[in-house]
């Protein structure tokens, strides 16, 4: 099968519209992960242990199972406990629980590099815990995480093709779409994994710049 | 529940796949984060070029465009891949040997660089440098980071779902669509998928305990962000 530019030029149009549903997707699932993310860190911090343990089993559930039977039960078994809800919906909410286990144990990893001395420092302040998290944890915690938490960014957009099992029309639903229609896959699966690689490519360049930029010691 | 246990052999069937797939997968990931890896490491710049081009392709695609591209695409200019199951396993093993080859890549380049020179020195061939002394402790670097990526690649079987493979997710799926019932089906392939997420982890923690204890070191507990980092999905090992 030879190569068809008029094709490709045709069917553009509908990849670009898949591509804004996708990057949608990613973006808003991205930040329901960084906020969930946190959640979850601080949960575990709580001296019940009873309850530290239970949160720590739900985030290693939900991290061990792969997206799409998430995606199913988000998306089938909600609308039977009487919560209706659209397939872009159900997917970004997927991808945002998801990907908050994996968050919150980037934030875990940051927190934990902080030196022991630093806490001692505020107890013998006598700075309030919530000082102690805003003012002296955090700030620099987060600072640490940046670059890695952008690649789980880069690793969300990747696995954002995963919602079409639930008919979300994303960039390779899209194209699967418009091959069907016409016959011919191979143009447009094709320019889906161009658009991919290019994505991919200048978004991991810009997260080694914040390598850099951030990078401690 | 008792939908899920009338057609527990379908769901044995689909739990064997997913174990088969990720087997041979881990198996072709392994063989190309070595070859790519070391390569990676080369002082010679169209081998390292090598290694920049496999990483970047295979680790910038989505698994499942890639999955889509060999079962859809790829017979139309002429290769026919007549087995599902061997497009799978390709989709599967070339992205996670990408990520493969940074963690090896990654973890020779984070050694000293004394040793490198300490063996030089000593006029060891550049084989038994590599077989003696550097990869037995690059080694134990690279087996956590290699354990999530085989908890990612076990997960990552999932999409074969999409071409039409009877894996637990389909027989969730097909369980659903006979039965009619969502909680039941949908609930149970999550915990098949995490027993055997389970099983793999505690594999791989057995594995580091006799790599540590062959270099007489002992594992650490803290989580740090290098090892978080190094086993993530689209992250850098750090070089």
């Amino acid at each position: 099968m030879q190569w068809n530019w008029n094709y490709t030029w045709d069917i553009l149009p509908d990849l670009l519209d898949g591509l804004r549903t996708t990057v949608v997707a990613t973006l808003l699932g991205y930040v329901i992960a960084l906020l969930l993310g946190m959640v979850w860190t601080l949960l575990r911090r709580s001296p019940s242990r009873v309850f530290n343990g239970v949160v720590r089993w739900v985030t290693e559930f939900v991290r061990s199972t792969p997206l799409i039977p998430q995606l199913f039960f988000v998306y089938y078994v909600l609308p039977s406990w009487g919560l209706t809800i659209g397939p872009l919906t159900a997917g970004v909410i997927t991808l945002g629980i998801h990907y908050s286990t994996y968050t919150a144990e980037v934030y875990r990893a940051g927190i934990s590099d902080i030196p022991r001395g630093q806490w001692e420092a505020c107890t013998a302040l006598n700075l309030p815990r919530s000082r102690v998290w805003l003012d002296v944890v955090l700030p620099q915690a987060i600072r640490r995480v940046i670059p890695t938490l952008g690649n789980y960014l880069i690793a969300m957009f990747k696995d954002s093709p995963q919602l079409l099992v639930i008919q979300v029309t994303e960039m390779l639903l899209a194209a699967y779409k418009a091959g069907t229609e016409s016959y011919r896959m191979l143009e447009p699966i094709t320019l889906v994994g161009v658009l991919f690689i290019v994505v991919s490519v200048i978004s991991s360049i810009l997260v080694r710049r914040l390598e850099r930029r951030y990078a401690t010691n | 529940m008792s939908v899920v246990f009338d057609s527990r052999e379908q769901w044995l069937h689909g739990a064997w796949l997913t174990v088969q797939l990720t087997l041979y997968g881990c198996a072709l990931a392994l063989v190309l984060a070595l070859v790519f890896g070391l390569v990676g490491t080369s002082r010679h710049m169209w081998l390292r070029a090598l290694n920049r081009v496999y990483v970047e392709f295979f680790r910038g695609t989505a698994t499942l465009v890639l999955l889509y591209w060999f079962f859809y695409a790829l017979p139309l200019v002429g290769v026919q891949i007549n087995s599902k199951l061997v497009c799978a396993v390709l989709a599967l093993g070339l992205n996670v040997g990408a990520y493969g080859a940074e963690v090896v890549r990654g973890s020779v380049n984070s050694l000293p660089k004394a040793q490198v020179e300490a063996v030089i020195a000593l006029n060891f061939t550049p084989y038994q440098r590599m077989r003696r002394v550097l990869l037995p402790q690059a080694f134990a670097l690279m087996l956590p980071p290699f354990g999530n990526l085989v908890i990612e690649l076990m997960k990552g079987s999932a999409i074969v779902y999409t071409i039409g493979l009877v894996d637990l997710t389909k027989v969730s799926k097909n369980v659903q669509g006979f039965s009619g019932e969502t909680v039941a089906p949908f609930l149970a392939v999550l915990v098949f998928y995490f027993v055997i997420a389970q099983i793999l982890q505690l594999l791989v923690r057995y594995a580091e305990r006799r790599v540590d204890r062959m270099l007489g070191r002992r594992p650490s507990r803290e989580p740090s962000l290098s090892a978080v980092a190094a086993g993530a999905p689209g992250v850098k090992a750090a070089s």
